[in-house]
């Protein structure tokens, strides 16, 4: 190991995508180059940078150059690493559950709700358990909405309740029954030690114990939620960072004809 | 550095008798809430009480002892003369120490409730005594802060603020060592989330908790320990900071004033909003958690950035300077000097409004115009961070600009990770280095600058500062319940009987006696202590 910082010598690439062998893409196909950062508990010096480097290769990445490495404290090694990644992957092969959602305005979704359910809908959303950042809930809901887009306050055939943070699950539960609600809508912004998954199971446990989750449209919502996971967790459908309020409810309405839960 | 700004006219051609204004009508406003406030107590105050009479441990249920005597005295309807008046008579009976009585009657072996009320004035005299030998541990410990300030020598430019939240104290203590070789001036220890809905405070050192690590007395020990130990390798005062809000406001005042802590958060209405915990409740708690905290030399911070989180930055930008005149005159009533004021704002503007930077940039400065010696605590941007850490690490540069172009003092760092995780120590690292490199680089920019006549900026600050006083007058109308009640902070709306912790108030009878509110504050008008 170790080498010169700058390789002079010209790597001959496949310069071809190919779909069946997908690798990451630094300036030419197929490169493969990447950038890491992550802190080693070792004091800084010439044998922890050699660790990081076998770290990096043992991760897959070829010809590491350690290009930064600073000692954070006594005893931390922060570094900064490129290297040229040797995994590929078969894109073709990848199946995502992709929630395709064909979009609605406000108005059309009004409409929709007047034509096809003919009551307004009632919206139950919180942030839960442990988690104290309302801003993904409240992006949804509140009637100002996010970045333009109004949240469901202010949808004419919606009534929307935001529970706000910390609302424990037995207690977003106990609401949703006594409201009669709809559609659910838990968000989970910050998560530590992956408690988002622990605290979203134990949700859709507690719907099912009540009887109630056949009854309900269930849709969690965050920062590291996609639908996927959603779908895995036991919910009908998850939305990730940069879903509007009117993206959440074209889901939903359509979804409560399709389960003719009207 | 707070001459420096007193010196200068003011660079955005401020109206200064329309800030008048303002500060009398939140005067007002903080006279009328404050008549409320005084014919109350809480069960939280009594609970500080007792620990302030030096009760501490927990039962045999991990109760601690000043929730075991303030349940028995509310079951028997004593509370409305205070915890004092019942213990003090109580010793005058039995001779005992207020920590043998908190023992005797979490054993069921002493009924306080038995004992005749002996003459008043005896009575009043042995609290007062007991409350004299508080004051002197207290004074002690604030003597010790200003004699290690004096030691070091105390930072001129901006502190840096970092949180730690591991939820393990111990990980918390390696971290908050780390963050401050690497340059913190002051460390945050977050509070597990839930804590602020715990009517008691949690015993012992902790190691578990979501978020944050819970706020006890060991913990704050331990803690205060480990900062003593890195400021003496730095040389370098090193402050401690925790969260003197939600429903145990004054006790954990109280903790901090003990074990000292050197700045609090302490915002009752941050705690209505944002924890929905009772209106009337926790401004009471909080009139005497902010005596106590004056009394310890603490600095307060407010939590008026929160509303931003919220509600938009551009359009909110006058309820939060609104909320900054009425929590100075909250403080002034608890006698907090304005050196202990540290008021809240932030840098929470959208990144594509146009000339945002212009903006934040007035508002900063308009802020520290208007409250000169009050080290105000400057946020960082929070509602916008995306996820894209490289975006992010630039707009917390601008923060950083921000703050040495108008001299924040208490400067809390923007983590390049904010909305993904609780700081790993690499972003930590990665954010103090980004802005001692600003700070340093543009150290004197301030004194350099002038902004422009007539420009965006002045119009800017007339514009917010026009509308606070508008909304103060509002408010002045309404008074301060009504107004949370109509949602104007935060778009938020809460109920003056809804809430968290009503049933944790109680009104004061007519012999009512809390000596320390009496003693501290005395000693606080005398000018010091």
């Amino acid at each position: 190991m170790g080498g010169p910082l700058y390789s002079t010598d010209e790597e001959i690439y496949n310069k071809n995508l190919d779909l069946t062998k997908v690798k990451p893409y630094g300036d030419t196909m197929n490169d493969g180059k990447i950038q890491v950062s992550f802190t080693l508990p070792v004091e800084d010096n010439q044998k922890v940078v050699e660790a990081a480097k076998e770290i990096a290769i043992k991760m897959g990445l070829k010809d590491p150059d350690v290009v930064y490495h600073v000692g954070l404290d006594k005893g931390f090694t922060f570094f900064v690493i490129y290297g040229k990644l040797m995994h590929t992957i078969d894109y073709t092969k990848i199946k995502v559950e992709d929630l395709e959602v064909e979009i609605m305005s406000k108005e059309e979704i009004n409409n929709y709700i007047k034509e096809k359910i003919g009551h307004k809908l009632i919206v139950l959303g919180a942030s839960t358990g442990t988690d104290a950042h309302t801003v993904g809930i409240d992006a949804i809901i509140n009637m100002k909405g996010f970045a333009g887009h109004y949240g469901l306050e202010n949808y004419e055939m919606i009534k929307a309740f935001n529970l706000g943070s910390q609302v424990t699950n037995e207690e977003f539960v106990k609401k949703a029954i006594e409201l009669n609600a709809d559609i659910l809508l838990v968000s989970q912004t910050v998560t530590q030690k992956d408690i988002h998954v622990k605290n979203l199971t134990q949700l859709v446990d507690l719907l099912e114990a009540e009887g109630i989750r056949d009854k309900i449209i269930l849709i969690c919502g965050g920062a590291r939620i996609n639908n996927e996971l959603a779908k895995e967790l036991g919910y009908d459908a998850g939305f990730g960072p940069g879903t509007y309020a009117e993206i959440v409810a074209s889901f939903f309405v359509r979804e409560i004809v399709r389960r003719k839960l009207v | 550095m707070t001459e420096k700004v007193n010196r200068l006219e003011s660079k955005l051609n401020l109206d200064f008798s329309l800030v008048t204004k303002a500060r009398e009508t939140a005067k007002n406003i903080a006279f009328e809430t404050q008549k409320f406030i005084d014919l109350h107590t809480t069960t939280s105050i009594e609970r500080t009480v007792c620990r302030l009479f030096g009760i501490d441990g927990v039962d045999e249920f991990d109760v601690p002892l000043s929730n075991v005597v303030i349940d028995y005295l509310n079951k028997k309807n004593l509370l409305g003369i205070g915890a004092a008046i019942s213990i003090s008579n109580a010793i005058l009976h039995t001779n005992f120490t207020p920590q043998e009585i908190a023992e005797k009657v979490a054993k069921n072996e002493l009924d306080l409730a038995e004992f005749p009320l002996k003459d008043f004035s005896e009575i009043k005299a042995t609290s007062n005594i007991i409350a004299q030998e508080t004051l002197v541990k207290i004074s002690q410990k604030r003597r010790k802060r200003e004699e290690l300030l004096y030691r070091y020598g105390d930072k001129e430019e901006p502190l840096i603020y970092v949180i730690v939240a591991t939820g393990n104290i111990y990980e918390d203590i390696i971290q908050a060592q780390a963050a401050a070789r690497q340059g913190a001036d002051v460390i945050a220890v977050i509070r597990s989330t839930v804590q602020s809905l715990l009517d008691y405070v949690p015993y012992g050192p902790t190691t578990e908790g979501f978020g944050g690590t819970y706020a006890t007395q060991v913990n704050f020990r331990l803690m205060r320990k480990a900062l003593d130990e890195v400021s003496e390798e730095l040389g370098r005062y090193i402050r401690l900071t925790n969260y003197c809000s939600g429903l145990c406001m004054p006790e954990i005042a109280a903790m901090g004033a003990f074990e000292r802590l050197d700045m609090m958060l302490n915002d009752a209405l941050y705690g209505i909003l944002f924890r929905d915990i009772n209106m009337k409740r926790t401004i009471i708690d909080q009139y005497f958690s902010r005596i106590i905290n004056a009394y310890a030399g603490v600095i307060i911070n407010t939590g008026e950035d929160n509303y931003l989180t919220t509600a938009d930055a551009y359009e909110a930008a006058h309820t939060v300077l609104a909320s900054e005149f009425i929590n100075e005159q909250f403080a002034f009533l608890a006698g907090l000097k304005e050196e202990q004021m540290g008021l809240g704002h932030a840098f929470e503007m959208n990144p594509d409004l146009e000339n945002g930077f212009l903006y934040e940039l007035a508002q900063a400065q308009m802020a520290r115009e208007i409250f000169p010696k009050a080290p105000l605590k400057y946020m960082p941007p929070t509602k916008y961070m995306t996820g894209n850490i490289f975006k992010g690490h630039i707009q917390d540069a601008l923060f950083n600009i921000v703050t040495i172009l108008t001299n924040q003092r208490i400067h809390l760092l923007g983590m390049l990770t904010e909305a993904i995780h609780t700081p790993f120590m690499s972003d930590r690292a990665l954010s103090i280095e980004n802005a001692r490199y600003i700070f340093k680089n543009m150290k004197n920019i301030s004194e350099e600058i002038e902004f422009k006549k007539g420009g965006l900026m002045e119009k800017r600050v007339d514009e917010v500062l026009n509308k606070a006083y508008a909304l103060l007058k509002e408010i002045e109308t309404l008074g301060l319940f009504k107004t949370i009640e109509k949602g104007i902070f935060a778009n938020i709306k809460r109920s003056i009987d809804g809430g968290k912790g009503l049933d944790g108030v109680i009104k004061k009878e007519k012999n009512y006696y809390n000596p320390f509110i009496d003693l501290m504050l005395n000693e606080l008008k005398k000018g010091g202590n």
